[in-house]
């Protein structure tokens, strides 16, 4: 006797849905996405590695990576504080700066490059002041990291922020009572527990940046070596019409990007594991 | 006497607060540190890119506003947005619905496995979504000699962009709805179908009520972003003006020529989309907010 694959049910549907849905998956995603991989497959190793270690594209690859991190990790910084600021405290215009967190995820990324170049050119809203102090921002890499600090802002926020919520006061009363003063209560006890869920908006700020691309051309100038992203090379070799360049940046960049994903689903475990939560 | 007694408890209890809520908060100016910090960064960050689009695209006047509006580019643009968007929207709100249905009311192996996969065009550069239907489709790509043998255009045409787009914003409604419809369980539809409900009855008249905000959040941000594209429609439209152009690829083609006040217009068209969206979803979150209270209170 064999066990059947599938727990009976009564109700109904089971094989439509399944069908349609693997159906649909593979048709928009799986075939589609194997496509690189066949592509790759048309390249010797060698042929890959040359286009791989062409400087221009390790260029574009420590650019968009170092870039990435950085952007990550000043939005872990900011968007920890921002989280803080909206679950314990109260201000006026708490309930507008709450929707609005959201912003970068509702504008569309092309909208936000044009904006930030005009803030950050030279005759810019800010660029203005900046130039005469030698600071260059807009054509830079440094443009290129503001513009990634703002498609990946509601990372950081949107994770710590539920976990905060739910945290039990009665923890920090345990603390304070033992003697603990606000900054060991807070350091030792609170920062722990969410560390978990601030890791995981750090990752996913970071996975994001790292494929992001309207955003950052529009500021980024472009410069050959200096600040060129990797997702641009991909175009460019594409507008040269050479698909396996192409494809080698794009598997580097899938595999990388891969590799992202699986420790965002184990940080996001270790988050339920430590909070009682599901994510 | 009564009365002495309770201000006396009274005046106890509020000093025992006090010292519990020194405890477990900051001192004032740590406080203020910490709320002005937030703010700096979600006004250098966030607001003003958002305060620049709209005045900037005002910096000429309201009549070249206007006119950068509805200028033909503009309206084609504006159309291939709309068709694109009402495309791409349905068909993965379909998907959703069905793949959330059979994840979340059955049990097979391999479920994880198959959420995960759903996920995947999240964690894929814009960029590359749209590499891979170039070379699915494209002239040198796996059914391209067969497509230009029957002089069908899927790159560079309209079909690219809407595939590119389905790709991009494939997971949205299913993701929404997956963890919603865990939490509520089968029991309800087990219960209908016991009582004799036909399948589509059960998901009309019990599921679909249970989801109904879950769907709307759902396919507001999928709107969102099917209209916004950029990276992955960019790769495959071939940007024909009139033709191919999205209203994302309009803006970036008026700022490329200098057309900065009709760029920043036609943006500002994304931006109040944007606003809008956030607008809606913070109103399903409030509404979801209130279900949920209602069900705890029955």
């Amino acid at each position: 006797m064999t066990r059947p694959l599938v727990k009976q049910s009564v109700i109904p549907g089971f094989g439509v849905t399944l069908g349609f849905t693997l159906a649909y998956l593979g048709l928009i995603v799986l075939i589609p996405l194997s496509a690189v991989v066949w592509k790759t497959t048309d390249l010797s190793f060698a042929q890959f590695w040359a286009v791989i270690s062409e400087p221009r594209v390790v260029a574009s690859l420590k650019l968009s990576f170092g870039a990435s991190l950085i952007a990550a990790s000043v939005n872990g910084f900011f968007g920890l504080i921002l989280a803080w600021a909206l679950v314990r405290y109260e201000f006026p215009g708490k309930k507008i700066v709450d929707t609005l967190v959201d912003l970068p995820f509702a504008l569309p990324t092309a909208v936000a490059g044009i904006a930030l170049t005009a803030i950050y050119a030279k005759n810019g809203w800010i660029g203005q002041y900046l130039e005469p102090l030698g600071l260059k921002i807009a054509f830079t890499p440094t443009g290129i990291m503001i513009a990634l600090i703002f498609i990946g802002l509601p990372f950081v926020v949107r994770t710590v922020q539920p976990v905060l919520e739910d945290l039990d006061k009665e923890i920090e009363e345990a603390a304070a009572s033992l003697g603990a003063n606000r900054a060991q209560a807070v350091f030792k006890v609170v920062l722990p527990i969410i560390l978990p869920a601030l890791l995981t908006g750090f990752a996913l700020a970071f996975a994001r940046a790292v494929g992001e691309y309207g955003s950052v051309i529009f500021i980024a100038g472009n410069l050959p070596m200096v600040s060129e992203i990797a997702p641009l090379m991909i175009i460019t070799k594409l507008e040269q019409y050479d698909y396996s360049g192409a494809t080698s940046i794009a598997v580097v960049m899938l595999f990388l990007s891969f590799i992202l994903l699986l420790i965002v689903n184990s940080l996001q475990a270790w988050t339920a594991k430590r909070t009682g939560r599901e994510i | 006497m009564a009365g002495g007694i309770a201000t006396a408890l009274g005046a106890k209890s509020i000093r025992g607060n006090q010292r519990i809520n020194n405890a477990t908060t900051e001192s004032p100016w740590v406080r203020r540190l910490i709320i002005g910090t937030g703010l700096f960064y979600f006004t250098i960050f966030l607001l003003l890119p958002l305060g620049a689009v709209f005045v900037e695209a005002f910096r000429k006047g309201v009549d070249a506003y206007l006119a950068a509006l509805v200028e033909p580019d503009a309206m084609s643009a504006i159309k291939l947005t709309l068709i694109t968007a009402l495309v791409s929207v349905p068909l993965n709100l379909v998907f959703g619905v069905s793949a959330a249905w059979a994840i979340t009311k059955f049990n097979f192996p391999g479920k994880r496995f198959l959420i995960t996969l759903i996920d995947l065009p999240f964690s894929v550069s814009p960029v590359i979504a749209g590499l891979i239907f170039v070379l699915v489709f494209g002239a040198q790509g796996w059914f391209g000699s067969w497509f230009l043998d029957n002089d069908i255009k899927i790159i560079f045409a309209v079909p690219g962009i809407l595939l590119a787009t389905i790709f991009v914003t494939f997971p949205f409604v299913a993701r929404e709805l997956i963890p919603l419809m865990e939490a509520q369980g089968k029991e309800e539809e087990e219960a209908a179908i016991v009582l004799g409900a036909r399948g589509w009855q059960v998901f009309r008249y019990v599921t679909l009520p249970n989801i109904l905000w879950g769907v709307i959040y759902g396919v507001v941000l999928c709107n969102a972003r099917a209209m916004g594209e950029f990276g992955a429609v960019s790769v495959v439209s071939g940007h024909i003006r009139g033709e191919t152009n999205s209203l994302p690829l309009h803006v970036e083609i008026l700022y490329n020529e200098y057309n900065f006040a009709a760029a920043f217009a036609v943006a500002s068209l994304l931006a109040v989309l944007a606003l809008l969206t956030l607008l809606i979803k913070t109103y399903v979150e409030w509404k979801a907010a209130q279900v949920n209270a209602q069900h705890k209170e029955d």
